[in-house]
């Protein structure tokens, strides 16, 4: 079943989004190389798709968990790419006041629940804001974005499996892009049918074309109507590549070269382009100067900011704030 | 009244007073909870405020975790410290860490009970003391109740703090018999508390070695010796003062802790006594802990392996008397 065609407003909304993100990332890597940004840098080139395409399909109370590579999550969940880039700095402007770095992106205010840098230790607290939620009388989802790697750990099918028995509002989106790190799926699993483990935990689960953002948006959008509707979780399995080195210290050893190229023909930019004809170039030309007028504000907002004054080091230990 | 009673009634008080608590944890419901804690709790509050988990610790801490942050006020019981290792990611990369990764933003009011302890006969992997790695991380507080009214009275206090509070409660004590007032007593969840004053040793402990540390004080007192027993409650964060006070007042310190010696929480305290009472004290500080050994299950090798009235008594002795300690007789380390 295919996508409906987008307006021409929504596809140009898609089309920034993730252009967005790219142009972000590769913002990253420059920063990165002059040393403006440190520690790990998990880059989401190529992967764009799923993260647009996903949001869409969320309402502004839904929240969002999120994976160490979730640059491209918090921008297209709505985290201004100023605080974004300031936390990538180190600065207290920084979304995560300088906290976190690139692996923990926090935005309370969005509901957008980090930035899990510990592979599948982002699904419990999932589960447990959908079970808050329901709780609550809400009728919200939890899009709980994690990779294929995780489904190898044990916290993916406790969560799994504790989400369908109690019927929780879950979306579990597991991008799939092939590789844990450096190791290939099928090096890790004994069965590589995502969905198969899914659906032994008798929840609805589908795999996508996560390359095509019309597809991810088309498929989320249908899982949620379903999980806010209380027809407990489900699973899509977004089928994706990343396009650059698992970090920057990744020489990429594992795979070729040629497959690395052949995924690049799928380029979900390019695609979304190729699929809605009527995107001018002018169009692109807008996109483009829009994205690197934000990228530019946002660079010199971060190189401007403020570092945390280091006698304040041991604050945010325990939560400053009363609570209700 | 027992313990156990004295802690479902903190329970029941907490459910009642605030409908965003709940209970979830293995066997919590239907069960009445593996040490009968939870017994009658699902029958007057029913299945969404006391849930019967799955045996997957790491998901249904994790999910307290996430509940919390959305506004919850849960309370998970693992059935055993040991247990609680199948939660450790969530509990150390998650619980204590989210609200420093996220700058603040993020409050966690959860708390997690789970039994500790040994003295049951139930061998190496129901047994241990393993609260003090706990107190090793920030962002934790780590609370010890001993007696009847800290069980009655440290669950609210614990769900009104806005981080994660782990409570350990000694499996030895549950059938412990006392009395508490019908209005139950208000307590904190900061500081260490003399539970005997004294003037000669202090006795510094927690949990189920209190009554150890009691009753050794009695045995003390026949030799003339008066001995001050601080049960710290709190271990972490501890209660500096309370042992700057003890110490500085009785001038000798026996630690007593069911945990290991080294690298244990024991170790935690001699050393900030030193840091602080150093000029203060005529004896060396003296370690009462578990042999370093899994805790076996013969009766007699288990009581071998756990601090015992007579070690208490000896170590404080030593301290008094102003003899060599065994330990450095030995050579031992």
């Amino acid at each position: 079943m295919s996508a409906p065609a987008p307006t021409a407003e929504h596809a140009r909304d898609l089309l920034r989004e993730m252009v967005r993100i790219r142009r972000f990332e590769e913002r990253c890597v420059e920063l990165y190389s002059a040393s403006k940004i440190r520690g790990f840098l998990h880059l989401y080139i190529g992967e764009e798709a799923v993260a647009v395409g996903a949001m869409q399909a969320l309402a502004p109370g839904d929240a969002v968990v999120a994976t160490y590579r979730e640059h491209g999550h918090a921008l297209a969940r709505g985290v201004p790419s100023d605080c974004v880039m300031a936390e990538m700095f180190g600065r207290v402007e920084g979304c995560s006041g300088g906290r976190g770095g690139s692996m923990h992106l926090f935005h309370a205010p969005l509901r957008f629940y980090g930035g899990n840098a510990i592979v599948g230790g982002g699904l419990p607290p999932a589960v447990g804001l959908a079970l808050a939620d329901r709780m609550r009388g809400a009728d919200t989802v939890t899009a709980c974005f994690f990779g294929e790697g995780a489904v190898a750990e044990g916290e993916f099918h406790e969560s799994m499996n504790l989400a369908a028995l109690w019927r929780l509002p879950v979306l579990f989106l597991c991008e799939n892009n092939l590789y844990a790190m450096g190791t290939a799926l099928e090096r890790s699993e004994s069965e590589t049918q995502l969905t198969l483990k899914a659906a032994s935990y008798e929840m609805p689960a589908w795999s996508v074309d996560g390359m095509d953002v019309l597809a991810v948006e088309d498929a989320v959008r249908r899982a949620a109507v379903s999980v806010r509707a209380g027809g407990g979780p489900s699973f899509l399995e977004l089928r994706t590549y990343r396009f650059r080195a698992h970090s920057m210290y990744d020489p990429e050893l594992y795979r070729a070269k040629e497959e690395v190229e052949r995924w690049k023909q799928e380029d979900p930019i390019e695609r979304l382009v190729a699929a809605v004809g009527d995107l001018s170039a002018d169009d692109l030309d807008a996109v483009e100067s829009e994205v690197a007028a934000e990228l530019d504000a946002a660079v010199a907002a971060a190189e401007a900011g403020s570092l945390e004054p280091a006698s304040d080091l041991t604050r945010h230990v325990t939560y400053e704030g009363a609570l209700a | 009244m027992t313990y156990r009673d004295a802690m479902r009634e903190a329970l029941r008080d907490a459910l009642r007073r605030d409908e965003r608590v709940f209970l979830m944890g293995e066997d919590v419901g239907r069960y009445g909870g593996c040490f009968g804690v939870s017994k009658g709790l699902l029958d007057e509050f029913g299945p969404e405020r006391v849930r019967d988990t799955p045996l997957s610790e790491s998901a249904f801490v994790g999910a307290g975790i996430g509940a919390a942050m959305g506004g919850m006020r849960p309370v998970v019981e693992i059935m055993t410290v040991n247990f609680s290792l199948l939660a450790l990611d969530q509990i150390v990369n998650n619980a204590a860490t989210l609200t420093h990764m996220s700058g603040g933003q993020l409050a966690i009011p959860l708390v997690i009970r789970m039994t500790t302890g040994a003295g049951r006969q139930l061998a190496a992997q129901h047994s241990h003391s393993l609260e003090g790695w706990y107190a090793h991380i920030p962002g934790l507080r780590i609370l010890t109740p001993a007696t009847l009214e800290d069980a009655r009275g440290m669950l609210w206090p614990a769900l009104c703090d806005p981080n994660p509070v782990l409570i350990f409660e000694h499996g030895a004590l549950y059938n412990m018999e006392g009395e508490l007032p019908e209005e139950p007593p208000e307590v904190d969840i900061e500081s260490a508390m003399v539970r005997r004053p004294g003037d000669d040793v202090s006795l510094i402990t927690y949990g189920g070695t209190l009554w150890k540390a009691l009753a050794a004080a009695d045995e003390l007192a026949g030799e003339g010796i008066s001995a001050e027993v601080l049960d710290l409650r709190v271990l972490r964060p501890l209660d500096d003062a309370a042992l700057e006070a003890s110490v500085t007042k009785t001038h000798r310190a026996v630690i007593v802790d069911e945990g290991w010696r080294s690298g244990s929480l024991s170790a935690e305290v001699a050393a900030r006594l030193t840091e602080r009472c150093f000029y203060d004290l005529d004896a060396p500080v003296e370690r009462v802990c578990s042999e370093e050994v899994p805790v076996p299950y013969a009766k007699h090798l288990e009581e071998e392996a756990l601090p015992q009235v007579d070690d208490i008594v000896t170590a404080a002795m030593r301290t008094v008397r102003g003899q060599v300690p065994q330990a450095a007789e030995a050579g031992r380390v």
